[in-house]
């Protein structure tokens, strides 16, 4: 078995009051695994999803990104892994709106270093790809909702990260802006994207993932990997 | 462009209202700095300060030419202990008349000198230039003369020929050097036939900073000279004294002034950067989740503070230097000195401690911000913390008032943070102001309170000659005749309310060994600007009101009776309250009753009129003038509608920096609200969304910051008097006088109520801008607003 992408180990977040939000958790994600996080609201999905971004701290236990020992990271040093390592898409977008769409997403590339000019090349690769070139110059506030997630969806992706974080990313979109990015992301998995992404949308969860993890009350009740063929014969 | 400057540029480009909030509040508190400042640095030792400036003279000495001469004079500049001298000059007094109007002026000492320039004394012309050739004078800016002298001609009656002299020019001598000052040649020729001509020298020594050392150095050059020779001397110490028991009544109120200034703008900046870094919290959470380093977003959002503060601090530099002329002008007056502009330094402090806090604050609240956890940081504004402000939302909800207005009023409760800045923005503006204004009518108090100058009319016996056969100016009383003729006369005036007169004499005190200055009154003369620090005024003859000099030179106290003397004769008098006025004088104000028995000799009286309600005192005074013809004498407005020049100065000064204070402060207030509702525009546009019309999401924003507004209002408008009542009697403390209340206790109900409802009002301005534009805007742009 190749050495995987993503380790957790006995896990836990504990918020100030009650049960904590995700229980004692291990589990690892193999590097070109597409990773659906499934459960009902209030489970913990978006607690995982955060403490593999560097976004939140584990109260207990070890969280490994290639190799890299998040849990441990300063702030700026969770910075730098975010942004050499994630790339991440939210379900109200978090565009910043004082910058056009070019710009959004050609930040976090020269905040890497990448010189202006190949980070501008690649965001408009991106854009054009994703349907969203025609908007380049202009602000957020002016797109719709499926279009302002595929700007995100290219903000994620301009760093080639190691690995695609999505939060219910069509929980604010109609189904004919869902499919969309449920293609985008078929084709990013396709191409050896890992990928892992929480959402409550089962047939996104099918369409778009080999391996299904079910949370419920902050554990793992689930952890099926589909078959990979049978996921390419729909 | 690096990625910082990107997210610099936007922020400052994108984000106009708190680019354009933090640009003018860093411009009006910069000019309120350097006002304030130089204010401060204006009234620090004004007179050591011009002293040290225009080479003063320790020791100004008046030599007669009968006893020595010019050769022996220069001889002393060896003597040991002198450092340096400039003379001898000759002098001569005389008493000119203005020739245009044929009036008698003041007597004058006159100088001849070449130049205003020199070793010691150096001149500073305020008017017109210096002395070229004969027949041209230069007078003191402390000489009487009238509001425009240049031009006026001086005539000498009294001299052979009549000589005339044309004043081309005003200037200022830090010692008092002389009343004026001519070409040498002139001199001779104002000298009376046979009078010796005298001598002027001045000199600077090794050490002169006590009387004791002044003395020895007089005695050393006497040594020389002989001490017949000497017809007297000037110390500096003496006009240093009488100098700063002038400024000492007013000088703490400016320091406090421009101290406050200087404080507000601190508050002013720190609170306004602070709120827009704030209001930021979401977008910081964003820029670190896709890989902002914390040092990353400081260093953004202090850049993103300082471009607009650099803008506003040199706009707020030139407004401050151009601002300081003026006020810079008014303190040259009441101090004597001449300031050229705001000093350098205070330029460079203000401009850098602007930069120092906009960087501080951008600093420590953009810190705050990213060290909070990422996931907190962009959920802020999205989802207000359940639970908070639940209980105050229910009982505003219960208030028989529009949904709208309850749910605005429920608001600062939901964030506290929010509406605690707020509220403090409020609070400082408001006690700032409070403060402020008290101030201002304390010093004008205390200065009409100084003169006893309440009444509206004054005849003074003493002036200018007066009848066919004028007499000299001299003291003189007042016969029964002219007593009658006068007060006929007043109570003939329609329009006469009150009135008393007053005249003194000198009596001695018994027990001690000096004297004391009587004021004698006929008719109640409580009402006549006799402000009492304790006790009461007099009510009947045998009271007696002293001075506090008074009491500390007798050590009495009220209650205590003492024994006048009058030419041997004893009259006992009860001390019954102490009068506020801050000179070293021994006054005792006693009714004329008292020294009935003993017949002194008044003289000099006075009458003070008060007119009744309404009536006009220009006409009064042409009327009664009228009437008082045949008798000589002449009535002249009172100076208690201010026209001393230095009230006149001093409220005007006051009112510009109060003025400048009520700017900063509706500032503060103005920005913070701007800024909390420019936010809140996504949260109104769900309001309007959900069915809530433009002039209900006025009604709730202005809801919302009437409460905060209130309540900051009242508790400013508190602590405003509370630090009046702290600060002044404590600044009269440190200029050892003890104030009366009738100087602090200035507020009145009314006018606190309108000081508490300042806040408020700037407050609901503030919302209405960012408010009006939400309620006009279409909802759904408002709601896409991130
Ligand atoms: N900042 C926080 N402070 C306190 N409790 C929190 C915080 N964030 C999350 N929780 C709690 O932790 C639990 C898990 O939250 P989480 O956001 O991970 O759920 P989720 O599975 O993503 O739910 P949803 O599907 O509704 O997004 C919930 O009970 C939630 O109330
Ligand atoms: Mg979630």
């Amino acid at each position: 078995m190749t050495t995987p992408v993503i380790e957790l180990r006995n896990v836990t977040r504990r918020y100030d009051d009650g049960p904590p939000a995700l229980h004692d958790t291990t589990l690892s994600i193999a590097p070109g695994e597409a990773v659906a996080i499934l459960g009902p609201s209030g489970s913990g999905k978006s607690t995982l999803l955060n403490l593999i971004a560097g976004l939140d701290r584990p109260s207990s236990g070890t969280v490994t990104v290639d190799g890299v020992r998040v849990d441990r990271l300063n702030e700026a040093g969770s910075a730098r892994y975010r942004r050499d390592t994630i790339g991440m898409v939210f379900q109200f977008f978090n565009l910043l709106d004082d910058l056009t769409v070019v710009d959004n997403v050609v930040l976090p590339a020269r905040l890497s270093g990448t010189a202006s000019g190949a980070a501008h090349r690649r965001a408009h690769q991106l854009l054009d790809a994703l349907g969203v070139a025609r908007h380049a110059a202009a602000y957020p506030g002016r797109l719709s909702g499926g279009e302002r997630q595929r700007v995100a969806v290219a903000r994620a992706l301009i760093n080639k990260p190691t690995l695609l974080l999505a939060d219910e990313p069509t929980g604010a979109l109609d189904t004919a802006s869902g499919d969309d990015v449920k293609r985008l992301l078929n084709e990013l998995h396709a191409d050896g994207q890992t990928i892992v992404l929480v959402t409550h949308d089962l047939t996104l969860a099918e369409s778009c993932a080999t391996r299904t993890i079910r949370l419920v009350d902050g554990r793992v009740v689930a952890d099926v990997t589909r078959d990979v063929a049978a996921g390419r014969t729909r | 462009m690096s990625a910082t400057g990107r997210v610099v540029r936007s922020g400052v480009a994108r984000r106009r209202v708190q680019t354009v909030v933090i640009g003018l509040a860093t411009m009006i508190a910069v000019t309120a700095s350097v006002l304030g400042g130089s204010l401060v640095v204006a009234s620090s030792a004004p007179f050591d300060r011009a002293f040290a400036a225009q080479h003063g003279a320790h020791l100004t000495a008046q030599f007669d030419g009968a006893e020595t001469t010019a050769e022996r004079l220069s001889a002393t500049a060896r003597v040991a202990g002198v450092t340096a001298v400039a003379g001898p000059f000759s002098t001569v007094s005389g008493t000119p008349r203005d020739a245009a109007v044929d009036r008698e002026l003041a007597p004058m000492t006159l100088v001849g000198r070449t130049a205003s320039s020199g070793t010691i004394d150096e001149l500073l012309l305020s008017q017109g230039r210096w002395v070229t050739g004969p027949g041209q004078i230069v007078v003191s800016a402390d000489y009487p003369i009238g509001p425009s002298p240049l031009g006026t001609v001086l005539r000498f009656a009294d001299l052979p020929g009549q000589p005339a002299l044309t004043v081309v020019g005003v200037a200022r001598s830090v010692t008092r050097t002389a009343d004026a000052w001519v070409s040498p040649s002139d001199v001779a020729a104002l000298t009376a036939p046979g009078a010796t001509r005298g001598y002027q020298m001045l000199y600077r020594f090794a050490d002169a900073s006590t009387a004791a050392q002044l003395d020895r150095g007089r005695a050393a050059v006497t040594a020389v000279v002989g001490t017949e020779a000497l017809a007297g001397t000037q110390s500096w110490l003496t006009v240093k004294e009488a100098d700063e028991r002038t400024t000492a009544l007013f000088l703490p109120f400016l320091v406090a002034f421009g101290a406050l200034g200087m404080v507000m703008s601190v508050l002013v900046v720190g609170n306004v950067v602070a709120g827009a870094v704030g209001t930021a919290t979401r977008r910081i959470g964003i820029l670190k989740a896709i890989g902002f380093t914390p040092a990353q977003v400081v260093r953004a959002y202090v850049a993103q503070a300082l471009i607009p503060a650099a803008v506003g601090i040199a706009g707020g530099v030139v407004a401050g230097n151009l601002l300081a002329i003026p006020v810079l002008a008014d303190a040259d007056q009441l101090y004597d000195t001449s300031t050229a502009g705001v000093a350098w330094w205070v330029d460079a402090v203000v401009v850098g401690g602007a930069f120092g806090m906009v960087t501080l604050t951008a600093w420590a609240a953009s810190l705050r911000a990213g060290r909070l956890r990422t996931v907190d940081a962009i959920a802020v504004g999205r989802t207000p913390r359940p639970g908070r402000g639940r209980s105050a939302a229910r009982l505003t909800a219960r208030l028989p008032l529009p949904r709208p207005m309850t749910l605005g009023l429920a608001r600062p409760f939901a964030r506290p943070a929010r509406a605690a800045a707020m509220l403090a923005a409020v609070v400082f503006g408001t006690a700032t102001v409070t403060f402020a204004v008290g101030v201002a009518s304390s010093l004008n108090r205390v200065q009409i309170a100084k003169d006893h100058a309440a009444a509206d009319v004054v005849i003074e016996t003493l002036g200018p000659p007066r009848g066919p056969n004028p007499v000299p100016d001299v003291p003189r009383p007042l016969s029964a005749d002219e007593t009658t003729r006068i007060t006929s006369a007043i109570t003939a005036s329609p329009g006469t309310e009150k009135y008393y007169s007053v005249a003194t004499t000198e009596v001695a005190v018994a027990g001690t060994a000096g004297s004391a200055r009587l004021y004698a009154f006929t008719g109640d003369a409580s009402w006549g600007g006799y402000e009492m620090v304790s006790g009461r005024w007099i009510t009947k003859p045998g009271e007696a009101a002293v001075a506090t000099n008074f009491l500390t030179a007798t050590r009495t106290r009220i209650g205590d009776t003492v024994v006048l003397a009058d030419h041997g004769k004893a009259v006992p008098v009860r001390i019954v309250g102490e009068v506020f006025h801050p000179t070293n004088d021994m006054l005792v104000f006693t009714d004329a009753a008292t020294f009935a028995a003993t017949k002194p000799t008044l003289i000099a009286a006075s009458f003070h009129i008060r007119l009744a309600g309404g009536a006009d005192v220009t006409g009064y005074v042409t009327a009664l003038n009228d009437a008082l013809t045949p008798s000589g004498f002449t009535a002249q407005p009172g100076q208690s509608g201010g026209s001393s020049e230095t009230i006149v100065l001093l409220n005007a000064l006051a009112a510009l920096l109060t003025l400048m204070l009520v700017a900063v402060a509706g500032m503060g207030v103005l920005n913070m609200v701007v800024l909390d509702t420019r936010e809140r525009v996504g949260e109104l546009g769900i309001h309007k969304a959900l069915g809530m019309t433009p002039r209900q999401t006025v009604a709730m924003v202005v809801a919302s910051v009437v409460v905060t507004g209130l309540a900051g209002g009242a508790v400013g408008a508190v602590a405003g008097v509370a630090m009046h009542r702290v600060v002044v009697p404590a600044m009269g403390h440190g200029a050892g006088i003890t104030l009366p209340p009738a100087i602090t206790d200035v507020y009145q109900p009314a006018g606190l109520l309108l000081l508490g409802l300042g806040g408020p009002l700037i407050a609901v301005v503030g919302a209405l801008l960012p408010a009006g534009w939400a309620a006009r805007t279409r909802t759904a742009v408002a709601l896409r607003t991130e």
